[in-house]
């Protein structure tokens, strides 16, 4: 077994596309569910719309990149405000019903038929409309170190994309610990008690709503422009509860938390596929109980039997606090 | 504690000597006057107000035996139940139909039967939650802290004033989740008093204190009134009724079926039949 090559692939996913990719949008998430309550089950459909918004808009429409972007900024508010506006004055769960389902109505409707010309159906959208942006790139060669490893252009999309996510954090930790904030968290505890004391509760789960669904396309432009392609299949609703994984298992409510959480939750899932797989190559483990093709699907399986144990002995997740979490049961 | 109050009850109850004691009496100086409320729960009208005022400046408790649609009446007059039929005012301003933090801003301000205490805010972001126009609220202002640092400095000191007078100020930094129930009490009134409302509406404010934490806060309450606000509170204790309130409207089936001054409610026939049933006292066959 090449111990050397499975910590080089389990490190390099770990600082890599991904975890950007999955720690924004758990960022957006723990603005929506762990400040102010809201049930999002729907972030994927926030990816997506940032996605094709910048596959389309330059692919299809031949705009610039960067315009692009701004347009699919945009996209996300009017997405978020057509969630909100009829759900956030009804009770949390009726969001969760909607924003799941809405998440899966982009997808079905970008991999529709009726729309091959402009969404590419369910082949998606590939073409170089990360042009703008790798033309950017200052870095000739990449990195290739006995533990790390990217192409040029990955190097680049990693380094932009970690200075987005710290950018997106200072901005995150600078909101929660203002007034604006507190006023979420308290909208998180009850929502009457905050009426009760002369605040638009509404209001401000529509402006989280908004900022948590611009974070996340964010994240969907990070997976358009790394992979210079767009699969409606890439935004499915495991994607969503991914993010959650990512967001509990580094503790809701917690500005780094999503960080921590991705980078572990990416760490953990290449470093077990890579493991498995040369494992049964190398014979260790017989083909009868797991085939090369198995890895795939047995790495999720035992993933997520770590993260019900992490659940199980640490449910307020790695950055959070038990006693906080215990706070809960409303005594 | 006594003297310096009884000037302030003198007054509020000389207010009140002219004032008849029948349902819907006019009042002399009415903060709140309500005209034909009523809100119906498929077949039940659990709320059928002909026509009331709300004295400014005095202690106001509303009582009633349970299901008599207090608590709905409460939660008409602050927004938070839309009404079927009616109207009321707020200092001559129509607030009928106006949304909870709407009423809250114009200064009427309310607790809950069940305290919503934030229990995952610390006891001084509770308070410091409930001040008014703060500048970091806003999305772009709050990412700025020196648009909005000095503010909330005065606000948090304020706040420890409201919590020392509250004896609370040494949980300062506590999780709220951590007071006990009539602690959790003191915070919300509390915290209801950084709105600066002029009106302090208590949904039950004796329900589960222990007698100690009670006299602290039928004291509080009093000092309300001394302050200048008017206060309007629910309550089944009829000690605490008796002992600091200027003025008992009582309410039976939706309806108000007395009004007056404490002693004149407590012996008001239309009252005890509200409490007891009308038939009390009669044999059955009597009754047929």
């Amino acid at each position: 077994m090449d111990f050397l090559f499975i910590t080089q692939q389990s490190l390099s996913a770990a600082i890599g596309v991904n975890t950007i990719i999955f720690a924004l949008a758990a960022i957006g998430l723990n603005m929506h569910f762990g400040y102010t309550g809201l049930l999002n089950f729907g972030q994927a459909g926030f990816l997506a719309v940032g996605a094709y918004s910048v596959a389309v808009a330059v692919v299809s429409y031949n705009i610039s990149l960067w315009i692009a972007l701004l347009i699919g900024i945009g996209n996300s508010i009017i997405l978020a405000l057509l969630l909100g506006i009829p759900t956030l004055r009804l009770r949390a769960d009726y969001l969760a019903i909607v924003t799941i389902a809405a998440s899966e109505i982009i997808r079905q409707v970008a991999r529709s038929a009726t729309f091959n010309k402009t969404l590419g159906g369910s082949d998606g959208i590939t073409g170089k409309f990360g042009k703008e942006f790798f033309d950017l790139n200052p870095f000739t060669a990449g990195l290739d170190l006995p533990f790390l490893r990217f192409t040029p252009n990955d190097l680049w999309v990693v380094v932009v994309g970690w200075v987005l996510v710290a950018i997106i954090l200072l901005l995150m930790w600078l909101l929660v610990n203002s007034p604006w904030g507190r006023l979420l968290k308290a909208i998180r505890e009850d929502e009457d008690a905050v009426r009760s004391l002369g605040k638009n509760v509404y209001l401000y789960k529509i402006q989280s709503l908004i900022a948590g669904g611009v974070i996340g396309s964010i994240g969907g432009f990070v997976y358009a422009l790394s992979r210079q392609s767009v699969q409606p299949d890439n935004y499915g609703t495991a994607l969503t509860f991914f993010a959650y994984t990512v967001l509990i298992l580094g503790g809701a409510a917690r500005v780094m938390a999503p960080i921590a959480g991705a980078i572990i939750f990416w760490f953990l899932l290449v470093f077990v596929e890579q493991m498995l797989r040369q494992a049964v190559s190398a014979g260790y483990i017989p083909e009868w109980l797991i085939g090369v093709n198995q890895v795939g699907q047995i790495r999720f399986m035992l993933v997520g039997l770590g993260l019900m144990l992490l659940m199980i002995f640490r449910p307020q997740g790695i950055f959070g606090d038990r006693k906080e979490l215990a706070l809960d049961a409303r005594a | 504690m006594p003297a310096p109050n009884s000037n302030f009850k003198e007054r509020a109850l000389a207010a009140f000597a002219t004032v008849a004691s029948t349902p819907g009496s006019k009042k002399p100086d009415p903060i709140i006057v309500a005209d034909k409320v009523t809100r119906r729960f498929g077949g039940l009208t659990a709320v059928n107000v002909d026509h009331v005022e709300i004295q400014r400046g005095s202690i106001t408790a509303l009582i009633g035996p349970n299901g008599a649609g207090k608590t709905t009446f409460f939660n008409l007059l602050t927004g938070f139940d839309s009404v079927d039929e009616g109207s009321w005012t707020l200092n001559g301003e129509v607030i009928s139909g106006t949304s909870p933090h709407k009423v809250a801003r114009k200064g009427m301000v309310r607790t809950f039967q069940l305290t919503k205490a934030l229990f995952r805010l610390s006891v001084i972001d509770n308070m410091r939650l409930a001040a008014t126009n703060q500048r970091g609220e806003s999305f772009i202002r709050g990412l700025f802290p020196f648009i909005w640092k000095k503010q909330e400095e005065a606000i948090t000191s304020q706040a420890e004033e409201l919590l020392t007078r509250f004896k609370l100020i040494d949980k300062r930094d506590d999780f709220a989740a951590a007071l006990s129930g009539g602690q959790r009490k003191l915070l919300e009134m509390a915290r209801a008093l950084m709105v600066k409302p002029e009106i302090v509406m208590l949904d039950e404010p004796m329900a589960g204190v222990n007698p100690a934490l009670k006299q602290s806060l039928l004291g509080h309450i009093k000092d309300l009134r001394e302050e200048g606000m008017t206060v309007l509170f629910v309550e089944h204790d009829m000690d605490m009724v008796r002992d600091i309130s200027d003025w008992v409207i009582v309410m039976a089936e939706g309806k108000i079926v007395a009004e007056g001054t404490p002693d004149s409610v407590m012996g008001n026939q239309a009252v005890i039949d509200a409490y007891l049933g009308a038939h009390h006292d009669v044999s059955l066959d009597e009754g047929r």
